[in-house]
């Protein structure tokens, strides 16, 4: 596993409170994972500042599961 | 009831008449307080009046967007605690009909009164949301419900000032952050002291309760939306006005 997918991973658990096994790439972060609206704010904000990237408000719409995120950081980094 | 024991708040515009009622009115239920406005050695004195315990100060110049945003991390940095209370009390009014009004008389009643205390609530929602807990109350005002004339801006900015504070309070609610209004009617602060004797007498008139409102008056409606047992109400406006304006 990716650096970045490591990290996005730890701070999911933080988060959200959830066991480590359960977030999988494919967990959606509300359906899965029983996040809410702000929840998700919230994580893209954690996303945002332990990756010291931005995620726009459209590109943050699009992120429902673990790997929707670890792919932007990940193309994020990689430009 | 209505104790404040263990909880950090930080009240803007502390050094105004109804900034300082409310610093020391939630200080004396236990609260650590951490004023901030932008005349230092005001704010000294206050520190010193309060017996230094539990008394912090941090001057902001709350016109400059930055300032606004540094401020929350600031006041938590000298009381060594999360915040659990924001007030945001600081304001300014720049009078006039609007036919005179300029547009910098408009920005900046906007940009200090309703601007501000939106970057301030944003910054402290930030760990409130996160650890669960959290009281913000907004000084808005009478005039935001009623208008006044010569007073487009303040009354445009106070009322924003209650759409906001619902918004959030919406925003917020599943985290057991509450959000609310205090409006005040007339209050005798320095700043009214220097209105005319008549004109005093015919405000009074106006109201019910037969006298203008004391800092006290406001402060203690402040202080019940800050308490635990305040914990069901959210995106109201708690009106102090001695029933000048039945709302």
């Amino acid at each position: 596993m990716s650096e970045i997918a490591d990290k996005v991973k730890k701070i999911v658990v933080e988060h959200l409170g959830v066991e480590e096994s359960k977030v999988t790439p494919e967990a959606s972060f509300i359906d899965d994972l029983g996040a809410d609206s702000l929840d998700t704010v919230e994580l893209v904000m954690a996303f945002e500042e332990a990756f010291n990237v931005e995620i726009p408000e459209d590109a943050a719409e699009k992120i429902a599961t673990v790997k929707d995120a670890i792919d932007y950081i990940e193309k994020q980094k990689a430009a | 009831m209505f104790r404040l024991d263990g909880k950090t708040a930080l009240v803007t515009g502390a050094s105004g008449g109804i900034g300082r009622a409310i610093a020391a009115t939630l200080h004396a239920q236990g609260a650590t307080v951490v004023l901030s406005g932008t005349r230092e050695a005001v704010l000294q004195e206050q520190v010193k009046e309060l017996g230094g315990e539990r008394a912090f100060y941090v001057t902001a110049n709350l016109s400059e967007a930055a300032e606004a945003d540094a401020l929350v991390g600031k006041a938590e940095e000298v009381a060594g605690a999360p915040l659990d209370i924001l007030i945001n009390n600081a304001g300014l009014t720049r009078d006039t009909l609007a036919l005179r009004m300029k547009d910098q008389d408009w920005d900046q009643v906007l940009n200090v009164d309703l601007s501000s205390p939106f970057r301030l609530c944003r910054a402290a929602l930030k760990g409130m949301l996160r650890r669960r807990a959290g009281r913000i109350v907004n000084i808005a005002s009478v005039v935001g419900t009623t208008g006044n004339a010569g007073q487009a801006n303040y009354s445009a900015a106070k009322a924003g000032m209650v759409g906001m504070s619902k918004s959030l309070a919406q925003e917020a609610g599943s985290r057991g952050v509450t959000v609310n209004v205090v409006a005040p009617g007339f209050i005798v602060t320095p700043m009214t002291d220097v209105l005319p004797e008549a004109q005093k007498e015919k405000l009074t008139s106006a109201i019910p309760l037969g006298r203008l409102g004391k800092p006290e008056d406001v402060a203690s409606a402040v202080l019940y939306l800050c308490t635990e047992e305040a914990g069901w109400v959210t995106g109201s406006t708690l009106h102090v006005n001695g029933g000048m304006a039945m709302v």
